[in-house]
Formats: C-alpha cells, sequence, structure tokens
C-alpha cells in the first residue's frame, strides 16, 4: 500500500531571472516543515536550483512539480524549450552554452547537470530538440 | 565560533546580521554558483566577489553560515533586503578572498 503523495505545483517564470530560486527556496522551507532531513533537504533543494536555473536561463521557464511520498522525494521540472542536442556532451562537466551575460553573474561553469546527478539518487533527462526537456530526479529518504 | 566572533576576529561590516550566533565549522571561496553548489558545507563561511541576488538564494540551499564579500564589493541595496528576507548572515571585507581565508581562525 503506498500512500498519495504530498504534492507542490510550481511555474517557473522564464523572463525574471532575479528572482529565479523561489521554487527551490520554498521547498526548502515547505521539507523542513514537513520533518525532512536536513541532509536531504540540502540534496533535494540544490538539485532542483540548478533544474530551476538551467529552465530560466535555457529554456525560458516551464514547471515543477515536487511529490513527497514517505520513502522518497521525486522532482519532474519540464519546459518547452530548444532541448539538448547532445545529452552526453551537456552531461560533462565544464560544458555550457551559458551566453557571457550569464556568466558574469557566475553561472555557466558547466557544473549544473554533474550537481543534480551528484546529489539524487535517480536522475533521468528526456530531452528533444525544438520540443523540450523533462529532468526526473529521485532522492530516497 | 559563532559568525558574531568571525565578524569580530575579521573585522568585517555588516550588510546583515540575521543569526549572530550560527555556529561557523569551515569555509569556502568561489564565485562560479555551481562551483559553490557543489563544495560548500552546511556551516561553512562562504567568501565570495559575487554580489548578484543569486548568491542569496545560493547561501541558503547550500546552508552555509554566512557570506563574506571579499574586496568591498559594490552590491545592490536590493540584494541586502534579500539577505533580510531570506535570513543570511551577510558582510563584507576590503581584504581580498586570500587574505580573509589566510587569517588564523582554526575552523
Ligand atoms: N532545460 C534545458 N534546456 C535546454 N538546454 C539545456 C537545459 N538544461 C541544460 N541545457 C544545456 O546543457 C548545458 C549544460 O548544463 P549545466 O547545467 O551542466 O551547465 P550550465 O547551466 O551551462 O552552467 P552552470 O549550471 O554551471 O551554471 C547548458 O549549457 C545547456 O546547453
Ligand atoms: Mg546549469
Amino acid at each position: 500500500m503506498t500512500k498519495e503523495p504530498l504534492r507542490f505545483h510550481f511555474d517557473i517564470c522564464g523572463e525574471n531571472f532575479t528572482s529565479a530560486g523561489e521554487a527551490s527556496v520554498s521547498i526548502k522551507r515547505i521539507l523542513r516543515q514537513i520533518g525532512i532531513s536536513p541532509d536531504i533537504i540540502r540534496r533535494v533543494s540544490i538539485a532542483m536550483y540548478e533544474c530551476e536555473i538551467n529552465m530560466v536561463i535555457h529554456a525560458n521557464g516551464g514547471t515543477a512539480d515536487v511529490d513527497v511520498y514517505t520513502d522518497k522525494i521525486i522532482l519532474t521540472l519540464k519546459d518547452e524549450g530548444p532541448g539538448i542536442p547532445d545529452l552526453e556532451l551537456a552531461m560533462q562537466e565544464g560544458y555550457s552554452t551559458a551566453p557571457d551575460s550569464i556568466r558574469s553573474l557566475g553561472f555557466g561553469a558547466g557544473m549544473g547537470l554533474p550537481n543534480m546527478k551528484k546529489y539524487t539518487d535517480v536522475m533521468d533527462i528526456k530531452t528533444e530538440v525544438g520540443k523540450g526537456t523533462t529532468v526526473t530526479m529521485t532522492v530516497f529518504l | 565560533m559563532t559568525t558574531a566572533i568571525l565578524r569580530e576576529k575579521l573585522n568585517l561590516e555588516i550588510l546583515n546580521e540575521a543569526d549572530p550566533n550560527r555556529e561557523v565549522t569551515g569555509g569556502y571561496t568561489g564565485d562560479l554558483l555551481s562551483w559553490v553548489m557543489s563544495g560548500a558545507q552546511s556551516g561553512d563561511m562562504w567568501v565570495t566577489i559575487m554580489t548578484n541576488i543569486n548568491i542569496i538564494a545560493v547561501a541558503s540551499l547550500t546552508d552555509v553560515a554566512c557570506v563574506v564579500i571579499a574586496d568591498g564589493a559594490e552590491i545592490e541595496d536590493s540584494v541586502i533586503e534579500q539577505a533580510k528576507i531570506r535570513n543570511i548572515n551577510l558582510y563584507r571585507s576590503k581584504k581580498t578572498a586570500y587574505q580573509i581565508c589566510n587569517e588564523p581562525l582554526f575552523l
């Protein structure tokens, strides 16, 4: 018997770079309120932030859904951006197509996707050029 | 040691001191945010010259004890406002990141 998950939904605006990260910071607070351990909160919220920022920088925004089960947290971030032509290349540390304007803000190290993989137990990316990208990440509790 | 003691020892300027009693247990320095999110630990003093709004979210998510802006870098009031909202300890120093990290703090 699996209990129904607690569900949280966020719309990630692609225009507003300065408020990017709001959803991840909210999730951090929510997870703390429902008694999730600090280490798990850190991993979940950093992974979500990296993904959220990617959607803002590379895909003009999208949606984020967080499902909290008794034994795991599943993050699903979906955009209708340009897609990732070579996923294997994108996953490599240091690979980035971020423009200079974004780099001057401290992003564009090409470490976001590797961080997401490092901080979650399972990561799956479905991406199609011209259609969009859906990233699903699971952290076991 | 607490952030308040750290602030005194390093003679830091207070931009926002949300929690003077937060324990500082280590340090990390870096400006590329994904590297910081990979390397900084909960409880660290994070030394950086980055001052844009995104440092506040990164400080919150990594759960660092405080952020120390090095080289007396300019910072906008809106970023300090955001630090207040998010309860982030935010300090500034005229010293370089090297000089700040070279102080014998024994963290
Ligand atoms: N949602 C997305 N839509 C389209 N392209 C993406 C998306 N996410 C990542 N990418 C591509 O994958 C590359 C690598 O992403 P990654 O997050 O690792 O690095 P980055 O965002 O460029 O820099 P960093 O995350 O270190 O600030 C990006 O530069 C971009 O080309
Ligand atoms: Mg990224």
